[in-house]
């Protein structure tokens, strides 16, 4: 009998790209159904717009580079880019923007690069710094919390709202400035901290209906740290440094530097630890070197927060630290077995 | 240093992975007797280092156990009939290779007599009372060598150039399917504790620890029953268990995890004073010393969906692969891949007409549904599971990306050739890349360059010291000119003479002329004066 050769090791545990990325989407899930509760169906549409603008762009740079077309359209990875950008965009916004953004990112911040794996940066946060330096007014008309609300749009509205532009005043109506921004602007105008975070806006911990979203992307960013898709480290170290230097200046002056846990609670912090920061191809890949880079991003949003042009830091503090990373990779080899030293002498 | 007193606790190394056993499935049935086969095929380089030298002629009469080769030099093994029979040819033979590429081999045809040779040397009883170093030298012609898949002679490992304070003995049997040392310790215990006493006494060592993992319970009660035989003769060994983790029963992981010690990474581990031995190799020990017996036969696990009746199987050196599977139900219609070693670092050949040979364990036979899916490969896309296997704590991604980019330097500052090619970082890569395949093509090339470089650099030293041989002849011929001409010069000083010799010559020539003419002309005025008297 003839057998067939082939080298070792025979046997695969079954795991697979496209099996990463839908854990990725399942760990979704939960911050997604808070998302919807908290912002109204106008979420979902920039999901389905998002998904749709991914696949599309996806299959047409795939075609142009003549790659397999089921193969890459299946691994998922233009739906996890899709989804990370649309949740982090206002629930309302136009649909050009969502779909121009999506586009921008599987085509040029992934495919001009060489496609999946090879993207020196985070494809959706590619996308989502482009948006808001393109269309600053668009992409900081946040729909309030429901709980500052007489009544969220439905799911028509929202449809009109996102591809008729709907009335302004509408839009107004429903629209309001994040926690973040607030916070910087009152505090710039001179404003003491603790009248401005008294008002409705602000919660328990960080801003009211964000906090929800933020526990559950947490809930789902454990998960997906247990299952081991995600590295612990990188969210460990971004949370950790932010928290160190958030405690160092709120301690240094409580009157014009908000809590800790204010700044892990509000924005895009744990969303971005979970999600954004650990997309394994534009991160650092060494054990040591993940601690580093999340520290790197947890310092970067904390400096851009208070210091920097945008009232939420996380999507530049990745980026710039997608830059640090294959250096942050050079100096931290892990000790090989039997090595005195970390950089493998005995 | 008294290792055992630290021995109380386990360690741990980095990485590994728990993998389905599938063990039960060659454990359920008792070890067999393989059957003779009418023709053995017996590869003289079936061990590591240099070939054996065949002591036999061709046609001649063998009986069981005779010398048939003896080991070359003295990293080598011998070879002996496992059955008798006489010899048909010594020509090269398929050998378990994934190219089949043929290697020298005695072939012995069996006369289904199964004579035993009346010259073994005879069995010992009390064998712990021996000279370490008659205990080595009855290893060395019993041709022993690691049972555990490695092949290394054992008389070589048990020659105790430095120290060995502690010696490990390797029952993990880590790797998926294998199952040749389980039945052994369930069925011969005794001989394989026997076994190591020798060893320890061999290496003059005291302290031993048995590594069993804990997916073997059975085994690991046989071995304490056995150990509670000897009572006394076995103090100071300690038999532990360690998780079952794969490749927990790699040396170094095995090591690690039993005193905690980590093996320097260019070292080995007599370094360390530690020496591992497996225990198929303990129980070989025991037989060649005990009983006299040679290295003739060895417990192969057949297994694998792609067999009829998975089992394991007591074989004779040289049995045809496809023997043994015959034996075992035959091949089924699942039958899609031989493996010959396990899933994880087996070898897959191409058919079953090669020998069993004494390093081989297992002969696995898997169906596609045990196989690995053939998932097309995709970009690696840094997740990093390779890096959180690895055992030796390498970055499998990056020596990835430089094998595939030839960067052979950057591959190995990153420490390629410490990989132990257990296949950890291949069987959990999300992109199915075959990396192990990568980092074996990298350290390919890497000592094809290394051969190629020796050459050029021994060729341009040979070239080298031509020009300095030819400048040399050349400047002594000078110098001994120079020398013989100083001499004559000398010696022309030294008797007053001129300065040139040839002038001197001419005016000793003229001197003599002048003096000459000076008698001629004395004589003629004598001779004109006579007339006048």
């Amino acid at each position: 009998m003839r057998f067939a050769i082939a080298t070792s090791p025979h046997v695969h545990t079954g795991t697979s790209v496209a099996r990463v990325m839908r854990r990725v989407l399942y760990a979704l899930v939960p911050g997604i159904a808070a998302m919807v509760w908290v912002f109204g169906p106008g979420v979902l549409v920039q999901l389905a717009l998002a998904s749709l603008a991914a696949l599309a762009s996806e299959a047409l740079v795939l075609a142009l580079r003549r790659k397999p077309l089921g193969l890459f359209l299946g691994d998922c990875s233009a739906l996890v880019t899709a989804w990370l950008l649309a949740l982090a965009l206002p629930a309302l916004a136009p649909w050009w923007l969502v779909v121009l953004g999506t586009g921008f990112a599987i085509v040029v911040a992934k495919h001009v690069y060489g496609g999946l794996g090879y993207n020196p940066f985070n494809p959706a946060m590619i996308g989502y710094a482009v948006l808001l330096i393109s269309f600053p007014r668009e992409m900081s008309t946040w729909t309030a919390p429901r709980e500052l609300l007489a009544h969220t749009p439905g799911f028509a509205a929202s449809l009109d709202l996102i591809f008729a532009g709907g009335a302004v005043p509408e839009l107004d109506a429903v629209s309001s400035a994040t926690p973040l921004d607030t916070l910087r602007t009152r505090l710039d105008l001179g404003y003491p901290l603790g009248e401005t975070l008294a008002a409705p806006i602000f919660g328990v911990v960080g801003g009211t209906g964000w906090e929800l979203a933020t526990l559950a992307f947490l809930v789902g960013g454990l998960w997906l740290c247990a299952k081991r898709t995600a590295d612990w480290r990188i969210p460990a170290g971004m949370l950790g440094a932010l928290a160190v230097i958030a405690t160092v200046f709120w301690l240094l002056d409580p009157a014009r530097h908000a809590a800790p846990w204010f700044h892990l609670a509000s924005g895009a912090a744990v969303y971005g630890a979970f999600f954004i920061a650990t997309d394994p191809v534009s991160a650092s890949t060494t054990p040591r070197g993940r601690l580093i880079y999340g520290a790197g991003v947890g310092l970067l949003t904390y400096v851009i927060r208070i210091w920097g042009g945008y009232p939420d830091g996380v999507a530049f503090a990745v980026l710039l630290m997608n830059i640090a990373a294959p250096t942050i990779d050079h100096y931290t080899p892990p000790r090989v077995f039997g090595a005195r030293s970390k950089d493998g002498h005995d | 240093m008294p290792l055992l007193n630290t021995l109380a606790r386990l360690w741990r190394f980095n990485g590994g992975l728990h993998l389905p056993g599938h063990k039960h499935e060659s454990t359920a049935r008792p070890i067999e007797l393989a059957r003779w086969p009418h023709e053995l095929v017996l590869p003289l380089a079936q061990h590591l280092g240099a070939a054996a030298k065949p002591v036999v002629a061709i046609g001649q009469r063998v009986n069981k156990g005779e010398l048939l080769a003896q080991p070359e030099g003295h990293v080598s093994a011998a070879l002996h009939a496992p059955t008798s029979g006489s010899v048909a040819a010594i020509e090269p033979r398929p050998s378990a290779h994934p190219s089949g590429i043929p290697t020298p081999a005695i072939v012995l045809e069996a006369d289904g007599r199964d004579a035993w040779t009346e010259r073994l040397p005879a069995p010992i009883e009390d064998s712990l009372k021996l000279d370490p170093a008659y205990l080595r030298q009855r290893v060395r012609e019993a041709g022993i060598v690691g049972l555990g898949g490695a092949a290394f002679p054992s008389a070589v490992k048990l020659d105790p150039r430095g120290a060995i304070r502690l010696l490990v003995l390797n029952a993990a049997e880590c790797e998926p399917y294998i199952s040749c040392d389980e039945m052994l310790m369930r069925e011969r215990a005794r001989a394989v504790v026997g076994g190591l006493l020798i060893m320890r006494r061999a290496l003059g060592a005291n302290d031993c620890i048995i590594g069993i993992e804990d997916s073997k319970p059975e085994a690991f009660a046989a071995l304490s029953e056995a150990l509670a035989q000897f009572g006394d003769d076995a103090e100071d060994v300690l038999l532990q268990q360690v998780p079952a983790l794969y490749p927990s029963g790699g040396s170094k992981q095995l090591i690690r995890l039993l005193t905690g010690i980590e093996i320097p990474r260019s070292g080995h581990a007599t370094d360390a004073g530690i020496l591992c031995h497996n225990v198929g190799t303990a129980a070989a020990v025991h037989d060649a010393i005990v009983e006299g017996r040679p290295l003739i036969s060895r417990i192969v696990t057949v297994t694998g969906a792609g067999v009829a009746a998975p089992r394991n199987f007591e074989a004779l050196i040289g049995t045809p692969v496809d023997a043994l599977v015959e034996q075992a139900g035959g091949y089924t219609d699942r039958a899609e891949r031989l493996i010959i070693g396990g899933p994880m670092m087996g070898l897959a050949i191409p058919h079953g007409g090669v020998p069993v040979t004494k390093g081989m364990q297992c002969v696995l036979v898997a169906s596609r549904a045990e196989l690995a899916p053939p998932e097309p490969a995709m970009p690696c896309i840094r997740c990093g599971e390779c890096v959180s296997v690895c055992p030796v704590d390498l970055l499998p991604q990056q020596l990835y990306w430089h094998a595939r980019a030839r960067e052979f330097d950057r591959a190995q500052a990153l420490h390629l050739f410490d990989c132990i090619e257990c296949g950890c970082c291949a069987a959990v890569c999300p992109s199915h890349l075959p990396l192990v395949q990568y980092y074996r093509y990298a350290k390919t090339e890497v000592r094809a360059t290394e051969r190629s470089q020796q050459a050029a650099e021994q060729a341009r030293s040979r070239h080298q010291f031509r020009l300095m041989r030819l400048e040399r002849d050349k400047e002594a011929r000078a110098a001994k000119l120079r020398q013989r001409k100083e001499t004559l010069a000398a010696e022309a000083a030294a008797s007053g003479a001129p300065e040139d010799p040839k002038k001197a010559a001419i005016a000793a020539a003229l001197a003599r002329v002048q003096a000459k003419k000076a008698a001629q002309q004395a004589a003629a005025a004598g001779k004109a004066d006579e007339p006048a008297d």
